[in-house]
């Protein structure tokens, strides 16, 4: 049996190394993920989707599909009541309910091609698309747009009729495709370009991304006579889907227990619901369990990729390098329904530098494509390439490198952020030194071979959390969190439990509790979870201390400040330290009955002090001049954890996002063709990195302690996608004399811009 | 649908032409079965061929390779003597998908899924191979280059299939490379491919070559200009010059999400140059290996 | 159309199953011998999570028809382990911490170990191009490659 690496003692687990206690699962393929869970008597259910990307919906006729054997139920627009306008958080950005239900299920109009109009539940999966096929949709097609500087033009084909603008004065009268404006502003930007002896002004533009989780979404449900109902899916956030599939169903929120499964990669994109209320709507009606799982194809056709952007950066500085007046104006497009990252890319822009006059502007523009999700650190890597370009731009303008003219104007201790707030310690010198002492940054080049390199920005977020934690009779213990683990946390945690109450890690047993055994979690994203649920297994351990105590004080008639919790016992304090025999946690639980009832501890807190993650990346490339290849020889990431829980998973964060970097800034892209339809909704053509496109990733954690969480721990998980982008491009910029304001640097468009430079160089 | 799994030719033959519905062969299954689950194709026969003998095995013919139709381009990669007479094709036939693909595909679906963008096609034409055909009327042969069409477009008669792929015999210091570009390192289908074989004298001088490319136009090309750009040579600076200019003239590409037509005409004259550079390694004795990347 | 009746041996236990024609070898394993697994990523080939070995050739099981593997041996990676004891990639991966939501897991150690069986000793670049048919999106490809590397190395001490 696998052996717990620990480092022999019962205290310290945290930051070492253990092993994952749901590992083994993992490793043998006994861990359950969404589409491995299966119940007597399901049906299978599949939903129909829009061809089009714009189109009046005229008529539904499910006739001949209900009639078709096999078919036990078939839902459509009719099924759902409809829902008011109202705002509600999902992960980092907000989600209005009106729109939720039509993105779930089509209403009026189909606005993007793979949009679900009707879904059936059936004996089979065969007999389930037998019946898509027999259902009758008459459309009528709309002209459709899909870039988001289109869909901003008067006169573009208009998504919604009663979409009007938010945060432009005069309020407009009109509706159009653009949903919002925002803007942060910090002193005066025309003055303090004035100041500058150095301009450099810039547009880029950036594709939608998916965040390819390599697990489909998958949902079973099973539905009761009471109006109660089962739901197990794979997701960030079961609270969350409760809430919005009670909502949507018309349900007390008790009445629907959600089990959220192992997931399969999720990076923001299981943030929200698609097949849950279809699965939940189909079993009402058919009485039968209905289990629901999206090909690859539906993953790409139907469900949020991040943002394409165009992003004009303006930054002017003095001579000597610092940094004077930022300005940004951001157009994101958010697909098919309001509610693009433009926010969070507005508030990051600039984040990284601390600089006196910045000004940020940001428009949420829809169109029709399918409605963006949260994509790690939504909105801030668009944002933040363009920024990161331009600031490479003046350190060569300026004769600096790029960590020099970064330390120079580094955001610190006491910066004010455009965004609001005064940041506490934060890291970011302290990655660019550490970049700067590799011998990465070091090494030398050849011909052909450019170095780059980026800092990035987030926030990171707290937010609520309930764990509960257990002493079962044996005295092992026993820890429930309600964020579900997409990459470690059960290791992070157990040891945070392990070393709070001071007994051996392979004591701890955690596990992701479902909707109805614990109060509210928000989901797991924003980097929040080890953050938060660290903070409230603190607390839960807190009160069994406590009551350890008092039950160790009643036994041994001493008063509290006479005993004391250390390394997992209770001791009698002072003269009285010899009199008692310390006790553990078993001792106390074979006694729990008699002196008190069972020893549980709750943690229910709204997690405050997230602290900002910090990151500066550093990468060499090389061109291949005749075909436009770019191949990555070398990668480094320096990021501030605070303290990292488990290095190897903290490491992990760094090399995953870093790598979902490099497949954002070369290759990856949705290709759209003029009649509005998805032409690479498959792994083959969307393409993501594979293991022989990128060396080894060097990760180096720095840790800048965050005062406000207990152990220091700042969340990591998003931060590690912002900078490659912007690193990328410095590379290849230092590789070919060549900025891309255009991503993905694919071969095609690297080898056209060459040409195009050796042919200007000739003239 | 229906599955049948004959052991003999005339069998797979009788099955095929006698099909009333949509009938398909079965040989490695890594193009049709995406093609059914995306609802492309929708069988109602399929003949699945690899219990054929004639289909799986790999002999030597009269100084040639005959090379069954179903054999997997991990079986030719295994085959040391194969892969030391013609590198280029094992190599090409080991860049199609993934290695798990490459447990399955085969030479034979390959070419008949009809795509000219088929990473071992031009790596058999250049070679001059002759595809063997068996169909109601009895057996063929058909150089490889006459057999793709155009996109999904072959020249088989209902009910013929390819049984096998001689490969000629070679005369001494003769050696092939098949290059082909995509934008990562493995998993992309082939934006431009460049297959070439050659064979040059004691002196070094090329004697006789064959140039072939795929993905720039609606069938895999035979580009004799291209060969002729560089016989007589010793693929000097000036003969790759014109290597590649015969290369790009050769084109007919599209624009698609895969590749620019400017793009696919440049990089047919860059991989057509280094396939050829990679062959004349090889002929030399040289222990060239390309791996089938551009780079 | 009936369906097709099948024995095969799987894990080195024999099988029986009835499946469509249609029906994938990934299907039959994970629907009808309940051996979730191998996972269903992209159904087209492109992903890996789904590797098997036939025969002892690694396949994508999406891309092998369930009717096809008669008399045929198939190992998933429910067959890794043997016994209590986990393989040293199994136990390599958990030490690297080679996984973060370990859904390509399966797939990666199905295809590490078809890779040493072949290649004991392979260098990093050789690990990566034989591996490049099983995507991974959470790691970033690094651990797992540190994890098979020093498996191998582990494996061919004995």
């Amino acid at each position: 049996m696998a052996e717990t690496m620990t480092n022999g003692h019962s205290q310290g687990f945290v930051g070492t190394r253990t092993i994952r206690p749901d590992g083994v699962d993992k490793v043998t393929g006994r861990a359950r993920f969404g589409a491995d869970y299966n119940l007597p008597g399901q049906l299978i259910g599949r939903v129909l989707r829009s061809p089009h990307p714009h189109a009046r919906i005229v008529s539904i006729d499910t006739s001949k599909a209900e009639a078709l054997p096999g078919v036990k139920a078939v839902i459509t627009r009719d099924d759902f009541g409809d829902q008011s306008s109202e705002f509600i958080p999902a992960g980092e950005m907000m989600m209005n309910y009106k729109d939720v239900i039509r993105n779930v299920m089509a209403r009026e109009k189909v606005l993007y091609e793979g949009h679900a109009v009707a879904a059936v539940a059936a004996t089979s999966a065969a007999v389930a698309r037998r019946a898509l096929k027999l259902i009758d949709v008459k459309y009528e097609v709309l002209p459709h747009v899909i870039d988001v500087v289109e869909a901003m033009r008067p006169g573009a084909p208009l998504l919604h009729d009663d979409l009007f603008t938010v945060g432009v004065e005069p309020k407009p009268d009109k509706p159009s495709n653009v949903a919002k404006r925002v803007e942060i502003t910090l002193g005066d930007v025309e003055a303090g370009f004035t100041k500058a002896d150095v301009i450099v002004e810039r547009e880029f533009k950036t594709a939608p991304v998916h965040q390819g989780y390599i697990e489909p979404h998958a949902a079973l449900a099973t539905f009761s006579e009471d109006g109660s109902a089962e739901l197990w899916c794979t997701t960030q956030g079961h609270y969350i889907v409760r809430a919005h599939c009670a909502r949507l169903l018309g349900m007390d929120i008790g009445k629907l227990r959600v089990t959220a499964t192992e997931i399969g990669g999720g990076f923001g994109g299981k943030t929200t619901i698609y097949l849950e209320p279809l699965a939940l709507a189909l079993s009402r009606k058919a009485k039968r369990p209905v289990k629901m799982v999206m090909s690859r194809e539906e993953v790409f056709k139907a469900t949020g990729p991040t943002s394409g952007a165009t992003i004009h950066v303006k930054l002017g500085a003095t001579k000597d390098g610092k940094f004077v007046a930022a300005f940004a104006e951001l157009k994101y497009q958010a697909g098919a329904f309001q509610g693009s990252p433009v926010q969070p890319g507005v508030m990051c822009a600039y984040a990284p530098y601390d600089i006196e006059n910045v000004k940020v502007i940001g428009y949420d523009v829809v169109s029709n494509r399918p409605k963006v999700a949260a994509y790690r650190a939504p909105g801030a890597p668009i944002s933040e390439y363009a920024v990161e370009s331009v600031v490479d731009e003046i350190a060569k303008k300026l004769g600096l490198d790029g960590i020099e003219l970064r330390m120079m104007n580094a955001a610190h201790e006491g910066t004010k952020a455009a965004y609001g707030p005064k940041f506490g310690p934060i890291g970011l010198e302290e990655t660019l030194n550490s970049i700067k002492k590799t011998e990465h940054w070091n090494t030398p080049l050849r011909k052909w071979q450019g170095r780059g390199v980026a800092s990035g920005f987030w926030f990171n977020i707290g937010g609520e959390t309930s764990v509960s934690l257990t002493v079962n009779e044996d005295g092992t213990v026993s820890l429930m969190v309600g964020t579900p683990d997409i990459g470690g946390l059960r290791a992070s945690l157990a040891m945070v439990a392990a070393d709070e109450l001071g007994v051996p890690y392979d004591k701890v047993r955690p596990i992701i509790g479902d909707t109805g055994s614990l109060g509210f979690n928000f989901l797991t994203g924003g980097s929040r979870s080890a953050f938060s649920g660290s903070m409230a297994i603190v607390e839960a351990a807190k009160q069994i201390k406590t009551e350890l105590c008092a039950r160790a004080g009643k036994l041994w008639e001493l008063k509290p400040d006479q005993v004391e919790f250390s390394d997992g016992h209770v001791r009698a304090l002072g003269a009285s330290a010899d009199k008692f025999k310390p006790m553990s946690l078993a001792d106390f639980a074979k006694v729990a009955g008699k002196t008190g009832g069972p020893i549980a501890g709750s943690g229910r807190i709204n997690a405050q002090g997230a602290g900002p993650s910090l990151g500066t990346h550093l990468v060499d490339l090389e061109v291949d001049p005749e075909t436009g290849r770019v191949t990555i020889l070398r990668y480094t990431v320096a990021q501030d954890a605070g303290k990292a829980l488990h290095p190897a998973y903290v490491e992990g964060q760094f090399q995953g996002g870093a790598v979902q970097g490099i497949g954002w800034a070369l290759n990856e892209e949705y290709i759209y063709g003029a009649d509005g339809k998805l032409q690479n909704a498959g792994f083959l053509d969307y393409r993501m990195p594979v293991a022989s496109d990128v060396p080894k990733i060097d990760a180096i954690v720095v840790e800048v302690a965050n005062p406000r969480h207990p152990y220091g721990v700042r969340g990591v998980g998003e931060t590690p996608i912002v900078p490659p982008l912007g690193a990328i491009a410095n590379a290849m910029e230092n590789a070919t004399g060549i900025r891309f304001t255009e991503l993905p640097m694919s071969p095609p468009k690297v080898l056209k811009a060459l040409k195009e430079k050796a042919a200007s160089g000739k003239a | 649908m229906r599955y049948e799994a004959p052991d003999t030719l005339s069998g797979a033959v009788a099955l095929l032409a006698g099909a009333t519905g949509e009938a398909r062969v079965l040989a490695g299954g890594t193009d049709l079965l995406v093609q059914m689950r995306a609802d492309v194709v929708d069988p109602d026969l399929i003949v699945d061929i690899k219990r054929i003998p004639e289909t799986r095995t790999v002999t030597e013919e009269n100084g040639g390779w005959r090379i069954g139709a179903a054999v997997t381009g991990a079986e030719l990669k295994e085959h040391a003597r194969l892969k030391q007479a013609w590198p280029g094709v094992v190599e090409a036939a080991n860049l199609i998908g993934s290695t798990q693909v490459q447990g399955r595909a085969t030479l034979g679906g390959n070419l008949c899924n009809g795509s000219p963008a088929a990473d071992s096609v031009p790596a058999l034409i250049a070679a001059g191979a002759v595809a063997t055909l068996a169909g109601p009327k009895g057996t063929r042969d058909l150089p490889v280059e006459d057999v793709m069409l155009g996109p999904r477009q072959l020249a088989l008669t209902k009910g013929e299939i390819v049984v096998s792929f001689l490969l000629p015999p070679r005369p001494p210091r003769s050696s092939d490379a098949y290059l082909r570009f995509i934008p990562r390192t493995e998993m992309d289908i082939a934006v431009v491919g460049a297959g070439v074989s050659l064979t040059i004298d004691g002196g070094g001088t090329i004697t006789a070559a064959r140039v072939s490319l795929g993905a720039v136009a609606a069938r895999v090309l035979l580009v004799a200009e291209a060969a002729q750009a560089i016989v007589g040579s010793r693929l000097d600076e000036a003969a790759q010059k014109r290597l590649d200019a015969a290369a790009r003239a050769a084109c007919r590409p599209i624009d698609d999400k895969r590749g620019t037509v400017e793009f696919r005409v440049d990089v047919a004259g860059v991989l057509a140059r280094r396939a050829a550079v990679i062959a004349l390694d090889r002929a030399r004795g040289g222990a060239a290996n390309g791996g089938g990347r551009s780079h | 159309m009936a369906k097709h009746h099948v024995e095969a041996i799987v894990n080195g236990d024999a099988v029986e199953f009835l499946c469509e024609t249609e029906e994938t070898l990934l299907d039959v394993l994970r629907d009808t011998l309940h051996l979730t697994g191998s996972k269903e990523g992209c159904a087209s080939g492109d992903c890996g999570a789904c590797s098997v070995t036939l025969d002892g050739r690694l396949v994508c099981s999406c891309l092998v028809l369930g009717c096809e593997v008669g008399g045929r041996h198939i190992e998933t990676i429910e067959g890794l382990a043997r016994g209590e004891a986990l393989h040293p990639l199994q136990q390599h991966f958990l030490e690297h911490a080679a996984l973060q939501c370990g859904i390509c897991t399966p797939g990666f150690l199905v295809a590490a170990k078809s890779l040493l069986e072949r290649h004991p000793d392979p260098t990093e670049t050789e690990i990566r191009y034989w591996l490049a048919g099983n995507l991974c999106r959470c790691t970033g490809y690094d651990k797992i490659i540190s994890a098979v590397q020093d498996a191998a190395a582990a494996m061919r001490k004995g």
